[in-house]
């Protein structure tokens, strides 16, 4: 295990500058920041440090550049990509300090934040305004908002409110001298020189440490409805996300649960899922009450001219609840089954779901491996998940070779490596696959000019 | 580094369960611990992060693992809310015990466990000659909650206003009971736990009343032991075979229908970990299971079993309830002390996050006091909060965090078991 020689000067000037209650350097505690929630071997940084303010952060970020440490920023570690293992070792970085909620603006619509508050606090504070921010990443009860904007953190309503990268206006992070830099505004429109938000998002913490965020709020859907569609057949519900979409509906979520995954849940929650069925679609449509109403039908009826057999429609809250509960019951129910997940969010284009779900089935098959396919079906974000025991070295070989395969077919399928969880370590090898090598050396080139000493987060994502 | 070799080895064992945790992190959310420190070693993903780095040999310090493991209240929450549903507190339990086994038992808690409240002969003895001389030692904080503070520096007792020891305890008082079934035609046999018995008297005295009302015969045998969770807690499982052998034995001839507690921790001890952990004789086995399935907590059996009666509401008063870690999260416990409350007739006036953990854990307290208050604190935000004059809950483990923490804020509002509102009617 890497434990880099991180100078004791250093470590000295830390505590000097944060406090040393919040510089870590024992063996116990810098193991515990050594994973994160990717099935992959830990890695123990050198030391991590707890800012206080961001003031210190940027003092810390120049630190680090200054002895050509590297530096990993870590929120709540709930990452899926390995984005915050610190493969080279270095300066672990936690931002759960700098939690405040600078400013909630109900006129323009706003909210700017540093990046350790967390999604579903900053979610509720907003709520409690009667407005909305709807970026729901499943991990939202502890993921920050900082982790989500270098991750472009997606969720159950990217089909009809976007991801993270749609509500990011503005940021403020410190480059590696610790300078503060600024892109963006708290205004609708900006075109003020380069699109530095547009670039730091999804940046992985590879090009800048967050300080502050601003994030575009809109107004909440007054009302809204689910549904449960049960289909015979995997296409038949493919066919009908399409044909929903045809129809101008865009429903604010579009979920999709295989047959394998049907069964585990019952068989985990004992809900009356139909296990016979080979696929459900869980529908929400929202907006205003009219509108809700009308298309409600609208769906009902397409379901139907696409073969659902039944339509459950949910008649009060608690049935609506019991909806999305069979949803939120597919990772615990998988989970439970081995030791084991290996969650992918392979992408592909909503048209391409049936290839991409019989591919799956192939892949399946052929490395002898249970998949459960769950996923956001409307945004054709899948979350094909492989169940096995990390322990048993020949099945994870054979696990590594699956996933490959799974990016191979989403990458021809015009599909993409990650809808929402990143490149990380995780996928870092697979990237030229998809976008091929010059577009990796223009990415270099770039990571090299902003950060020369490749201090931030190294051996990630290029 | 053969002994740490050796350690690994032992917890090789807990591979099985250790696997299942997927570092998902979830348990960010809701532990009490990590709410207040921030640590990743102190929350569970951590804690089992470091007990899987151990047993693989990849750390070398047992010493810092050991305090990590140590600073958890066991409130259970993690495992309650876990999407992999991993075994959060068999693993630590277990785990425990084997770095107890590490490192040996202190000569102190050697004293206290095997000691002391194996003999519970001595043990009431102690306690007879404490409740004498304590006045010499403390002095009143709050006459609503009667509780008292230290009346000179006492390092263990820091700043804490506690209850002291009742002046008679519940077994001075009752003596032994075997009393038949009445008109309920059941009978129940009565373990009031340490606490109860010597320092709140009265919640055990509202469950007698509360049996006979409802015409329960009661079994209430004499030199009952503790119920084993501290000691468990301190990774010490021969002592804790000792305390379940005595209490097993004790119980065995009751012809009862079931065996209830006023207290939310002796309650999941007994149904769920003396089958769990207890490893002696084979002998008791049956017989301890027969115990541990008919235990129930007291407003569990007093709502389902006897069919309470329903009290006028009385005006004004309202009353809040805290749930207790080991009622809700081990044993799922949460409506029916709910619903004794309200056949008493009090006003329940729900407070928020009715159901996070007092801050108390038990030796957790003494541990890691600082913390504790911390814990405690937000506890006591939401029970001022919620407006209510007396807040309620269903362990007397938690009546003492409680009492601490309200104590000192002299708020003026008191501290009763469930139980005991319910007999104030009877």
């Amino acid at each position: 295990m890497a434990q880099p020689n991180i100078q004791d000067s250093l470590v000295r000037d830390f505590a000097a500058l944060v406090g040393a209650e919040f510089v870590m350097t024992g063996e116990a505690d810098r193991y515990a920041y050594s994973y994160d929630a990717a099935a992959l071997p830990p890695v123990m940084p050198g030391c991590v440090v707890r800012p206080g303010s961001t003031e210190e952060l940027g003092r810390v970020v120049s630190l680090c550049n200054h002895h050509g440490v590297p530096l990993i920023v870590r929120g709540a570690g709930t990452n899926l990509s390995g984005g915050t293992i610190p493969q080279h070792g270095g300066v672990v970085v936690l931002t759960n300090r700098l939690t405040r909620i600078v400013e909630i603006n109900e006129e323009d619509l706003y909210a700017v934040v540093e990046p350790g508050v967390i999604t579903a606090r900053l979610a509720a504070e907003v709520a409690k305004r009667g407005l909305f921010y709807p970026p729901d990443p499943g991990s939202q009860t502890v993921s920050t908002i900082g982790g989500n904007v270098a991750e472009n953190a997606g969720g159950l309503r990217g089909l009809k409110y976007g991801v993270t990268k749609d509500y990011v206006m503005g940021v403020e992070f410190f480059d590696v001298e610790g300078q503060l830099i600024k892109g963006g505004s708290k205004t609708v429109k900006c075109v003020t020189g380069l699109n530095l938000p547009g670039l730091m998002v999804g940046s992985e913490g590879a090009l800048g440490v967050f300080s502050r965020i601003t994030l575009r709020l809109i107004p909440p859907p007054q009302s809204a409805r689910s549904m449960m569609a049960v289909f015979a057949s995997i296409r038949a519900a493919s066919e009908t996300v399409a044909a929903i979409i045809a129809a101008k509906i865009l429903p604010a979520t579009l979920e999709l649960m295989d047959n394998f995954t049907i069964r585990t849940v019952e068989s985990f929650r004992r809900a009356g899922l139909p296990t016979e069925a080979a696929a459900l679609l869980l529908i929400e449509v929202d907006g205003h009450p009219a509108q809700v109403a009308d298309d409600a039908v609208k769906v009902e009826q397409i379901c139907r001219e696409n073969g659902s057999e039944t339509v459950t429609v949910a008649r009060n809250a608690e049935e609506r609840n019991a909806i999305w509960q069979a949803r939120r019951d597919a990772l615990p129910a998988l989970a439970k089954l081995k030791p084991t997940c290996v969650l992918e969010d392979a992408t592909v284009p909503r048209s391409r779901i049936p290839a991409m779900i019989q591919a799956l089935q192939e892949i399946s098959r052929e490395y002898r491996l249970p998949i459960g396919t769950f996923g956001h079906a409307g945004d054709g974000n899948l979350h094909p998940t492989i169940l096995t025991d990390r322990r048993d070295k020949e099945e994870m070989e054979r696990v590594e070779r699956a996933v490959a395969a799974i990016f191979e077919r989403a990458v021809a399928l015009d599909g993409t490596l990650s809808g929402e969880h990143g490149i990380g370590i995780a996928k870092a090898r697979f990237l030229e696959q998809e976008v091929g090598a010059a577009t990796i050396g223009y990415n270099q080139r770039l990571k090299a000019a902003v950060d020369p000493k490749n201090i931030l987060n190294p051996g990630k994502m290029v | 580094m053969a002994d740490l070799h050796g350690l690994a080895q032992a917890l090789k064992q807990l591979d099985d369960q250790l696997v299942n945790c997927m570092r998902c992190g979830m348990c960010q959310a809701v532990c009490p611990v990590f709410a207040q420190t921030g640590r990743e070693t102190d929350v569970t993903r951590g804690k089992l992060a470091l007990l899987e780095g151990l047993a693989d040999e990849l750390l070398k310090d047992p010493d810092a693992v050991n305090d990590t493991l140590n600073r958890c209240l066991m409130c259970g929450t993690c495992q309650a809310n876990c999407p992999s549903g991993v075994k959060v507190l068999d693993i630590f339990f277990q785990a425990r015990a084997i770095l107890t086994g590490y490192y040996g038992l202190s000569p102190v808690k050697k004293a206290i466990f095997r000691g002391m409240l194996a003999n519970p002969r001595l043990f009431n003895a102690l306690s007879f000659i404490g409740a004498r001389f304590q006045f010499l030692f403390t002095k009143k904080a709050d006459e609503l909650l009667g509780s008292s503070c230290a009346r000179f520096q006492a390092p263990l007792i820091a700043d804490r206003h506690f209850n002291t020891l009742a002046a008679t305890s519940l077994h001075a008082r009752t003596g032994s009971l075997n009393t038949p079934a009445g008109t309920s035609g059941l009978r129940a046999a009565f373990f009031p736990g340490c606490v109860v018995d010597k320092m709140y008297p009265s919640v055990g005295l509202a469950v007698i009343k509360a049996l006979n009302h409802h015409g329960v015969g009661v079994y209430l045998p004499a030199n009952q032991a503790c119920c084993g969770i501290p000691v468990l807690s301190s990774g010490d499982r021969q002592g804790f075979n000792r305390l379940v052998e005595q209490n097993v034995k004790l119980f065995a001839d009751a012809d009862c229908t079931a065996l209830v507690t006023p207290c939310a921790s002796c309650t999941a001890t007994i149904k769920e970990l003396w089958p769990e952990f207890y490893d002696g004789s084979a002998d008791i086995g049956a017989e301890l299971r027969r115990l541990a399935e008919k235990t129930m907590d007291i407003s569990e059996f007093l709502v389902d079993r006897c069919g309470v009666a329903v009290f006028e509401p009385v005006p004004g008063a309202s009353v809040t309830y805290h749930d207790p870690c080991h009622l809700k999260n081990s044993l799922g416990i949460t409506r029916q002390p709910r619903q004794l409350l309200e056949s008493a007739g009090a006003h329940l006036q729900e407070m928020e996050d009715a159901g996070t953990c007092c801050g108390c854990g038990g030796t957790f307290n003494i541990y890691h006091y600082e913390t504790s208050k911390k814990i405690g604190s937000h506890k006591a935000d939401c029970i001022v909060a919620s407006g209510a004059s007396t807040v309620t809950t269903s362990c007397p483990a938690c009546m003492m965090q409680i009492t601490d923490l309200l104590s000192r804020r002299q708020s003026g509002i008191g501290v009763r078991h469930v139980v005991e509102v319910y007999a104030d009617r009877l």
